[in-house]
């Protein structure tokens, strides 16, 4: 009796085979049919039980008795995840980074939108966060073809539009994947300068279980390093690296595509090639562990800060550098298998995460993964600026939110012209990359 | 790990990367004819060749004095020792012989596996003792890249996580020293195919080492641009009962490298293992037609794969020369069209056979 169901009928539009060429989005498999594996001609010995079990959860039986302490080897797979969990996963991660598509990050917690609100005189109550969120879900049509996913906080989750239709299920029924912010924020590391690690692990299924039962495909975890004279510690890369790749192991065995985020605060007088050496480090650090822990690449999302001098770094840099930069460290670190990169936005002005974005897409080195955003107030500054809590102003704030959606989406694509520099200039800047 | 301190200057950087580039330019692959001597007395055993000094410099000088336009298909060969300090029958040196073809020289640096004690008959390889003097003399001689092989078996027991860890390591330590000499270094992890394992297994043991691989080059602050792979493909064990046809291997193989391999590095040039002439071009072929995308070149470093004709065609007979030139000139045209999913198997049958039998990659 075949376990496996091989038997999937589907067939995918055909898409980009090219080697060369700058631009590279496997978004879609290519010609799967039918195939009748050789389960067919499994044979009756226990080499045909192995092909069985492969696919049912730990029965062992291919084990042999001889094997007592298999805790010091690596040798027997255990598989994570069946073909349909992983095709389900894959599928969720290439809708949200579809071409022109990426994420509105609207997962600020309470605490984050009392510093969005304040500024603009706005009261940080429920009420005024559920109509801010509002503003931004109810936006029309247009966002569709730029916005791939939102990721939620727990709060906005449940919450409900004027008629009465929850959050969730309105960004759902437009064919925008739901997202849910599952960390706990970050707690110290002793013993480091000042270093933390992301905590949330604790009944951590339990609850992606339930928020994939009311409509959520997507889970973000977000860990955070920082560059100084003795910083990032070993430590603090192995184990934010080590507690990413637990969140992602246990959110894919609910169904829930893991975007992992182990942001490099822009804080300090760093250059660009520090930040660059850095991110390679602690993004080569995460990948072994994502290895180490079984995680489905093809079923994630990774949420990288850009590489960028540090904030008070006295040399300026221009967006082509730093898109190469970003993407000699992404080529050297993320393999091919991960189906998109979204972008963190940090610090960066609306203007500048947009532009960047789009040096980024039109690099000319081979990019094998979407590059896309994953923007919360690099989308939602100008918005929440127009709005400024008046019920007037509320059209306003969201035709904010539509346009900075949409220069994201055409940056995506590295088709966006910014109105402030000159195309002409940014054209000569790039740099050999053998010099990154 | 805070602060940088480069390890190459651009310009090194730049070299190593330029010289990558070339073996790899597309339609090219490599000549492994770094047999040791010792493997030699297997080769030349087979057709009754006594293993003289002068009949493998015989068999080399059939391989190397091919036509010119060999180099449209083999972008760089491997020397063993030896070989690179053997003259061409028109006294000739080799090097310069490959080289005037427009052909990389590569030489073998590894000293052979060594045990590792309390595992399961598990290996490293040595070889690390002045490794750099002996780099910056090869590249005197002529020499632009290097190879060096490790090697983990799959059984209940292995590869182990000492295995695993050492070998990595060993693989970065040489790299390392390479790219300061200006020498481009081949990494190969060889898994072996004997046991009769799957090809799920493999696959899973294929991605967990080259994981550990890479992550190891990343430590020791090695320029993946300046590097190439030469792993095994991904295939079932010997004798594994289960058959599986080139695109299960092709599929299996890509994913795996999907997972592992970052885009960064510039070409991945498959060992032949036990494989058969045919069955390491159908496999390459297939490789480079999986229809998922592959960022970096995928061909052929092929030693058996390459030679098994020319040596039973040459057999040691002068008279035979021609008739051994043009078999290796054969293989080498076809694993040059493998390697761009162009090779056409004479047999019809075979071709319609291969279409319609790829798989999903969520099984794997």
């Amino acid at each position: 009796m075949k376990t496996l169901l091989l038997c999937n009928l589907h067939i995918f539009t055909t898409v980009n085979l090219s080697l060369n060429g700058t631009m590279h989005h496997s978004h879609h498999i290519c010609c799967w049919l039918l195939y009748q594996w050789a389960m067919g001609s499994a044979p009756a010995s226990a080499a045909g039980s192995k092909s069985e079990d492969r696919n049912s959860p730990n029965t062992g039986t291919f084990i042999s008795s001889k094997a007592s302490s298999l805790s010091a080897t690596m040798t027997h797979q255990y598989p994570a995840l069946t073909a349909e969990q992983k095709k389900e996963l894959q599928e969720i991660a290439q809708r949200i980074v579809a071409p022109g598509k990426g994420i509105l990050a609207a997962d600020e917690s309470t605490g984050s939108m009392a510093k969005r609100l304040n500024p603009i005189g706005v009261e940080n109550t429920e009420e005024n966060r559920r109509r801010y969120r509002q503003l931004l879900f109810t936006a029309d049509q247009r966002i569709d073809s730029c916005i791939g996913g939102v990721i939620f906080f727990h709060e906005t989750l449940y919450q409900k539009s004027d008629d009465g239709v929850c959050f969730a299920k309105l960004i759902k029924d437009r064919d925008i994947v739901v997202g849910i912010k599952v960390d706990k924020g970050v707690v110290p590391l002793a013993g480091t300068n000042g270093e933390t690690t992301t905590q949330g692990l604790d009944g951590l299924s339990e609850r992606c279980a339930q928020y994939k039962k009311d409509g959520a495909d997507f889970a973000k975890w977000r860990c955070v390093l920082k560059i100084s004279e003795t910083t990032p510690s070993q430590l603090a890369i192995l184990e934010n690296a080590n507690v990413l790749a637990r969140y992602a192991s246990i959110c894919q065995q609910n169904g829930i595509v893991p975007i992992v985020e182990p942001e490099i605060l822009p804080d300090g007088d760093h250059d660009l090639k520090r930040c660059q050496y850095v991110t390679e480090k602690v993004l080569a650090a995460v990948y072994k562990a994502l290895s180490d822990h079984h995680v489905y690449l093809e079923g994630t999302l990774l949420k990288p800060n850009m590489v960028t001098p540090g904030h008070s770094c006295p040399t300026k840099f221009s967006s082509e550098e730093i898109a190469m930069a970003t993407v000699t460290a992404l080529r050297r670190t993320v393999p091919p298998a991960v189906t998109g990169v979204t972008f963190l936005s940090g610090g960066q002005s609306e203007e500048e995460a947009s532009v960047n974005l789009n040096a980024i897409n039109t690099c000319p080195l081979t990019k094998p993964w979407a590059l896309t955003f994953s923007y919360g107030r690099a989308l939602q500054a100008s918005a929440l600026n127009a709005w400024k809590g008046d019920l007037n102003k509320e059209k306003a704030g969201t035709e904010e939110f539509i346009k900075r959606a949409q220069a994201n989406g055409l940056a995506a694509l590295g088709k966006y012209k910014s109105s402030g520099t000159a195309g002409a200039a940014a054209q000569s800047l790039y740099v050999a990359n053998h010099a990154y | 790990m805070t602060h940088q301190f480069p390890a190459l200057s651009p310009e090194q950087k730049k070299e190593l990367s330029d010289i990558a580039q070339r073996i790899v330019a597309p339609g090219k692959g490599i000549l492994a004819a770094d047999e040791s001597t010792g493997t030699m007395a297997k080769r030349l055993q087979k057709i009754n060749v006594e293993n003289t000094e002068e009949n493998r410099r015989s068999f080399r000088e059939i391989l190397f004095s091919s036509d010119p336009s060999i180099a449209n298909s083999i972008g760089g060969v491997i020397f063993f020792h030896e070989t690179l300090y053997q003259k061409s029958d028109s006294g000739k040196l080799f090097p310069q012989v490959i080289k005037e073809k427009g052909i990389v020289v590569g030489i073998k640096v590894d000293k052979g596996t060594a045990g590792l004690n309390g595992t399961d008959g598990e290996t490293t390889t040595q070889g690390l003792d002045g490794l750099s003097e002996r780099c910056a003399q090869y590249k005197k001689d002529g020499c632009d890249f290097v190879k060096w092989r490790c090697v983990l078996k799959i059984s209940d027991s292995c590869p182990s996580a000492l295995a695993i860890a050492e070998n990595a390591n060993v693989l970065a330590r040489y790299a390392s020293i390479s790219q300061q000499n200006g020498l481009v270094p081949i990494v190969e992890p060889e898994i072996l195919p004997d046991g009769n394992h799957d090809l799920q297994r493999c696959q899973y043991a294929t991605e967990k080492v080259l994981a550990a691989v890479y992550k190891a080059l990343n430590d020791h602050h090695v320029y993946l641009e300046g590097t190439l792979l030469k792993p095994n493909m991904v295939t079932a064990g010997h004798s594994c009962t289960k058959k599986y046809t080139p695109q299960d291997v092709a599929l299996a193989t890509v994913t795996t490298l999907r997972r592992t391999v970052p885009a960064a590095v510039p070409g991945i040039c498959f060992l032949s293992g036990g494989q058969s002439e045919e069955e390491a071009s159908l496999n390459l072929n297939a490789i480079n037609q999986v229809p998922l995308h592959r960022p970096w070149k995928l061909t052929f470093s092929y030693g058996r794969a390459l030679q098994a004709s020319a040596l039973a065609a040459w057999v040691g007979k002068d008279a035979n020369k021609k008739a051994a030139q043009d078999a290796f000139f054969t293989r080498a045209k076809i694993n040059s069209l493998a390697s761009k999913g162009e090779y056409k198997p004479a047999t019809p049958a075979s071709q319609a056979a291969m279409q319609s039998l790829y798989t999903s990659s969520y099984v794997y």
